[in-house]
């Protein structure tokens, strides 16, 4: 059954748009991450504008958040405070990701951008979280478990405009979380992602938060961030498509309750290793993307103003 | 001087438009329909163009979208990456073109003739923003027909006219799904040893309907509001399936 997707202009297969919703929902449930880094790639393999697959996944990640921070805050894991600063710094770049992926639209190198963006980050983040789970899983192997202190003090420690976060059992400088908030901000707007991959990462190991806050708080500012990009982008790019969102939605609905349900049949470590290989995939499919010689050295765009 | 003569006096005969050749109504046609809609089931759509002539001769189609600016970019390796460098920016590209003959078009007409009319693909007149090396623009000007053939946007079929006796005609015009909306062409050429002997046109109008064009219409007229919904929608359906799978 086919769909005409108003503002892709495309259109597409029902029952394929709602089985990527699952598959992708199947793994966030699984993860408890966002899946963003999936979905937003995977739109663009199915011939869908980065420009629409950046601004409809940010529209669909709202929701996905909404639906996860309910349960989280049933359980009393969301640090509303923290969230309301990290959120602040969030719109922000947010804001400040949307200018950036407007201009370098107009000059033709968003998708470089994006794919960058991509490499870059999803490198990074499933390096770390391979070397972390592996050690994990061979420190749980051999029996000799240590505890490290709560969290080290370092400079990030000394900076002004001191705050006292009661959830999360901190008493820190706005600035960090403000910082952090901008920078994931920017690049959530740019890489079609709610962020959670670089935010829940950044809250243990630079703010030093409680693990079991981290999730449900970075949800809860992940739901402002996609939200605002949400906006900018219907308002400058008209590129947010509804029905798209809608479909992806209702399968990712689906899955991540599956998800949910097989995740506790896993060991922590094990699932982080498992995230870690599925992120470094994406990483290396997209980077042999940006090196092997494409087929045609040619690509054409509309230019904008004939829109309708 | 007599062949400069003789120049102009050929170019200036095929710039005519065949309107004031022999125009003696020997051709008719017209479509099946003169509206397509785009609406939710929309995957193309196939319209039958029908005509009769008073005679033999060849019959050419071209149907033609509104024309849109599109810019053609050329990737170079820097760094390993390869990177969009150069671009070219054309105007009057027709967002759909599609040619029907009877026959391959370089029997029919002339090459004069097929660019002074525009009849074919590799005769579609683009004008380029900048001047670069004739080598160059050629180059860009084929990457943007090859990615428009590509995406199903440009084409050329050769003998799917059907005849019945000298004098009527048909053929089935298929548009796929992701064609342009507008007002498009559809030019109908009536060609004899080697020149138009007569032609019609009509217009047949590709717009978005009902609950497409609402969306459409909405999204970008009332841009703030189209996302504050958005935004609200996403809002409740992520309640909503918080709110169901609780209670599984």
């Amino acid at each position: 059954m086919s769909i005409y997707l108003p503002i892709a202009e495309m259109s597409v297969d029902v029952f394929l748009i709602l089985l990527m919703g699952g598959g992708v929902g199947f793994l966030s449930g699984l993860f408890g991450v966002g899946g963003g880094f999936l979905m937003t790639p995977l739109l663009i393999f199915i011939g869908i504008t980065p420009a629409v697959a950046v601004a409809t996944e940010a529209n669909q990640i709202v929701a996905a958040s909404v639906s996860g921070v309910l349960a989280h805050m049933r359980r009393r894991n969301v640090d509303f405070k923290m969230g309301a600063v990290l959120t602040v710094g969030g719109f922000a770049g947010s804001s400040v990701g949307v200018i950036i992926f407007t201009a370098l639209r107009d000059i033709g190198q968003v998708d470089l951008l994006v794919k960058v963006s991509y490499v870059i980050f999803l490198g990074i983040v499933g390096t770390l979280m391979l070397v972390e789970s592996v050690r994990a899983i061979f420190r749980h192997r051999s029996g000799t478990a240590t505890r490290g202190k709560l969290h080290q003090h370092t400079w990030l420690h000394g900076l002004p405009f001191k705050m006292r976060f009661r959830r999360s059992r901190l008493y820190i400088s706005a600035l960090l979380p403000l910082g952090i908030g901008f920078f994931v901000g920017i690049l959530a707007a740019i890489m079609g992602v709610g962020g959670g991959f670089l935010m829940v990462p950044a809250m243990i190991y630079l703010l030093g938060m409680p693990t079991s806050v981290v999730v449900g708080t970075s949800l809860f500012q992940i739901i402002f961030v996609t939200a605002n990009v949400t906006f900018l982008q219907a308002v400058n790019n008209q590129t947010v498509d509804v029905v798209l969102a809608l479909l992806l939605l209702t399968g990712a609905v689906v899955g991540a309750q599956l998800g949910t349900k097989m995740s506790g049949k896993l060991r922590g470590e094990e699932l982080r290793g498992l995230l870690a290989l599925m992120v470094l995939g994406v990483c290396a499919k997209i980077g042999v993307e940006l090196v092997a010689t494409p087929e045609d050295l040619y690509s054409i765009d509309e230019v904008e103003g004939f829109g309708l | 001087m007599i062949r400069a003569l003789i120049t102009v006096l050929a170019l200036f005969m095929a710039l005519q438009l065949p309107a004031d050749a022999a125009r003696d109504d020997s051709l008719v046609a017209d479509l099946s329909e003169d509206t397509i809609g785009i609406s939710t089931g929309f995957t193309g759509a196939s319209v039958l163009l029908f005509g009769a002539t008073d005679g033999e001769g060849d019959v050419a189609i071209v149907v033609r979208a509104p024309n849109s600016s599109v810019v053609v970019r050329r990737k170079e390796r820097i760094a390993g990456i390869w990177v969009n460098a150069d671009e070219l920016t054309f105007d009057d590209a027709p967002g759909f073109y599609h040619v029907a003959a009877s026959r391959p078009l370089d029997d029919l007409l002339p090459k004069g003739i097929l660019e002074a009319n525009e009849i074919g693909v590799a005769n579609i007149a683009f004008s380029p923003h900048d001047f670069l090396s004739d080598s160059d623009e050629e180059a860009f000007r084929a990457a943007l027909v090859r990615n428009k053939q590509r995406a199903g946007l440009y084409s050329e079929t050769t003998g799917d006219i059907s005849f019945r006796g000298d004098r009527l005609f048909r053929t089935r015009l298929e548009l796929p799904a992701n064609v342009p909306t507008g007002q498009y062409d559809v030019s109908v050429y009536l060609i004899e040893d080697g020149s138009i002997v007569d032609w019609s046109s009509s217009s047949l109008v590709v717009e978005k309907v009902g609950f497409e064009a609402k969306l459409t219409e909405f999204a970008f007229e009332q841009a703030p509001l189209y996302g504050i919904i958005a935004i609200l929608i996403a809002l409740f359906a992520g309640w909503f399936a918080g709110f169901v799978f609780r209670k599984v």
